[in-house]
């Protein structure tokens, strides 16, 4: 059946009416798809008058994977590996807000054993601080400094070298899983994990003297992109977005889920030291306020994990895994706080099978990337890079 | 706000045909709301300085493919000033052989957030949404055909003259 209706074609041809009297009258500049500031495949068409951007169209899905198809053409605990593609750069995150939400609709989540809930927010933690290491490296590299970058990767390799001992692979991990998990830790990781925290802490002084409050880095950023408070509930921000707007927004603390009620942290948030509240200085400072506390979290866990949830030899992570994932019929939204911000999943079952009838995603970076058009207009090219830089999102989230 | 609080508030502002019924078996209690009326619902629940709905995390376009045929579209409210979550559903029979996508107005107006939600559920799903600023695709390509999530939807034996396997 063929779907016919020329309303349906009305924007695409406003779209290009748009580019074309632009082209005539202004210049289009294209950043992207294969740009370095661009962090992954994004196209972004500036309609600009000289150096000053009148508009910004971005372009997606030049990543789409079908997430959602495979969602509903596979079970839950197949689907895992492929959250673990959605934000790769934070995969431990992802497969936790997914194994959550499969968790409380079957109504096992409260006989998940402690020791397990631990290990979950010590590798997500872990997780978050790589995340974050990347968001200020590649940040510093789109200003201009290039040294920031190669410390950053210097100590995301710790990271990612203890994940790889615990689950098998460097990023995309599939080691949380509904119930339990992949494995328990191996030996010895406790020990490693505080050896990285020690080795770890002197370098984010370091990293602050060279980046944080370099002049050149907070001329080129602070007052630069301000994203007032309303415009970024309007338009759905979250994560380190919102909080560097200035508000104490954050789902560990909101929601409470997991191990994170016991667990004593923080809320980082913007507070204009620079320039105004919610500048890409703010949002870059929020980031680096927050490794700090991921730190403090992820010692609290190892606290926890060597003295009363100690391993035991008869210590089975998947002990609680069922049998059969097969929920009631019901429609479930869980959220909880990825990397980025407000991470999602919908579920829709039917009581029936292991397989769920729909499954919608909710990326924070989609979002957030969304108030982007909003954000760039009237700045400059040069600052656009800056703004794009500060929201850190990963495109494997936005197109799923 | 409790779930009845939020249900009593609407019908009094709105009369009793705004909402259709409730879910309440899951997790989550859903409200069913009148299609025509979401957007007007939408704005009172934002605005409201009782319930302050004030962020949309995610909207989802459904279809349900039942005897009817059903698309549906869920919105997932949260309030920040009262940390509270309320679920929206929405959903209109649609005939398997109509020629036109199902037809929805939009909250664009009311969240700027929806904006790109709903063009990817006009992408992905073929839902048409009334009064959206530019509903172009967003994830596929312009000149994708068919809408990939629909139950029914048949993979496509050629793309531009290239055989996929």
């Amino acid at each position: 059946m063929v779907i016919t209706n020329p309303k349906y074609e009305e924007a695409l041809l406003r779209y290009n009416k748009k580019i074309a009297d632009a082209s005539v009258e202004d210049m289009i500049l294209n950043v992207g798809p294969q740009h370095p500031s661009t962090h992954g495949v994004l196209r972004l068409e500036l309609i600009t008058d000289g150096e000053i951007v009148k508009e910004v169209i971005p372009h997606i899905g030049y990543l789409h994977r079908c997430f959602e198809k495979h969602a509903e053409s596979l079970t839950y605990q197949q689907t895992i590996p492929f959250t673990d593609r959605l934000d790769y750069l934070a995969s431990m995150n992802n497969s936790h807000a997914f194994v959550i939400g499969v968790e409380r609709m079957m109504g096992i989540d409260k006989d998940i054993p402690k020791r397990v809930e631990y290990i979950r927010v010590l590798v997500c933690e872990l997780n978050r601080i790589a995340s974050h290491l990347i968001a200020i490296g590649t940040y510093g590299i789109d200003i201009g400094a290039f040294t920031p970058f190669l410390w950053c990767f210097r100590d995301r390799e710790h990271i990612m070298g203890m994940l790889e001992w615990a689950s098998g692979s460097r990023m995309l991990y599939n080691y949380i899983w509904v119930g339990g998990l992949f494995y328990d830790l191996p030996v010895g990781f406790e020990e490693r994990c505080r050896e990285f925290v020690e080795y770890f802490k002197p370098k984010m002084v370091e990293l602050n003297q060279l980046l944080t409050d370099n002049q050149v880095f907070i001329s080129r950023t602070a007052n630069v992109g301000v994203l007032p408070l309303d415009v970024a509930i309007n338009y759905g921000c979250s994560g380190p977005m919102l909080r560097a707007s200035g508000l104490k927004w954050d789902l560990r603390r909101i929601d409470n889920y997991s191990a994170y009620p016991e667990i004593d942290f923080e809320i980082p948030i913007g507070q204009g030291l620079m320039g105004k509240v919610g500048d890409c200085w703010d949002r870059y400072k929020v980031r680096v306020d927050e490794i700090e506390q991921s730190l403090r979290i992820v010692e609290q866990c190892l606290d926890r994990l060597q003295k009363e949830l100690k391993r035991t030899p008869d210590f089975d992570p998947r002990a609680k895994m069922p049998r059969k994932t097969i929920p009631k019929a019901q429609d479930y939204y869980v959220r909880c706080e990825g990397a980025k911000g407000e991470l999602g999943f919908y579920f829709m079952t039917d009581g029936k099978s292991e397989i769920p009838t729909r499954v919608k995603s909710r990326g924070p970076s989609f979002n957030n990337l969304s108030v982007l058009p909003e954000l760039s207009k009237g700045v400059l090219i040069a600052d656009l890079i800056a703004i794009v830089g500060s929201i850190d999102f990963v495109l494997g989230e936005v197109d799923r | 706000m409790s779930f009845d609080d939020i249900k009593q508030l609407l019908t009094e502002k709105f009369g009793d045909t705004v909402i259709t019924g409730k879910e309440t078996t899951g997790l989550q209690p859903a409200l069913l709301i009148n299609p025509d009326d979401i957007t007007a619902v939408c704005l009172e629940l934002r605005n409201n300085s009782k319930t302050y709905f004030d962020f949309l995390s995610s909207l989802s376009g459904v279809h349900y493919n039942d005897e009817t045929n059903r698309y549906g579209v869920v919105y997932h409210l949260a309030s920040i000033p009262y940390k509270t979550q309320l679920t929206l559903k929405i959903s209109k029979p649609h005939s398997k052989e109509s020629t036109e996508l199902p037809e929805f107005k939009s909250v664009t107006s009311v969240y700027r957030t929806a904006d790109w939600h709903e063009r990817e559920a006009y992408d992905l799903l073929g839902i048409y949404f009334e009064g959206h600023p530019d509903l172009r695709r967003i994830l596929l390509p312009d000149d994708w055909e068919g809408f990939p999530l629909r139950k029914d939807y048949q993979n496509a034996e050629f793309y531009k003259g290239i055989r996929i396997d």
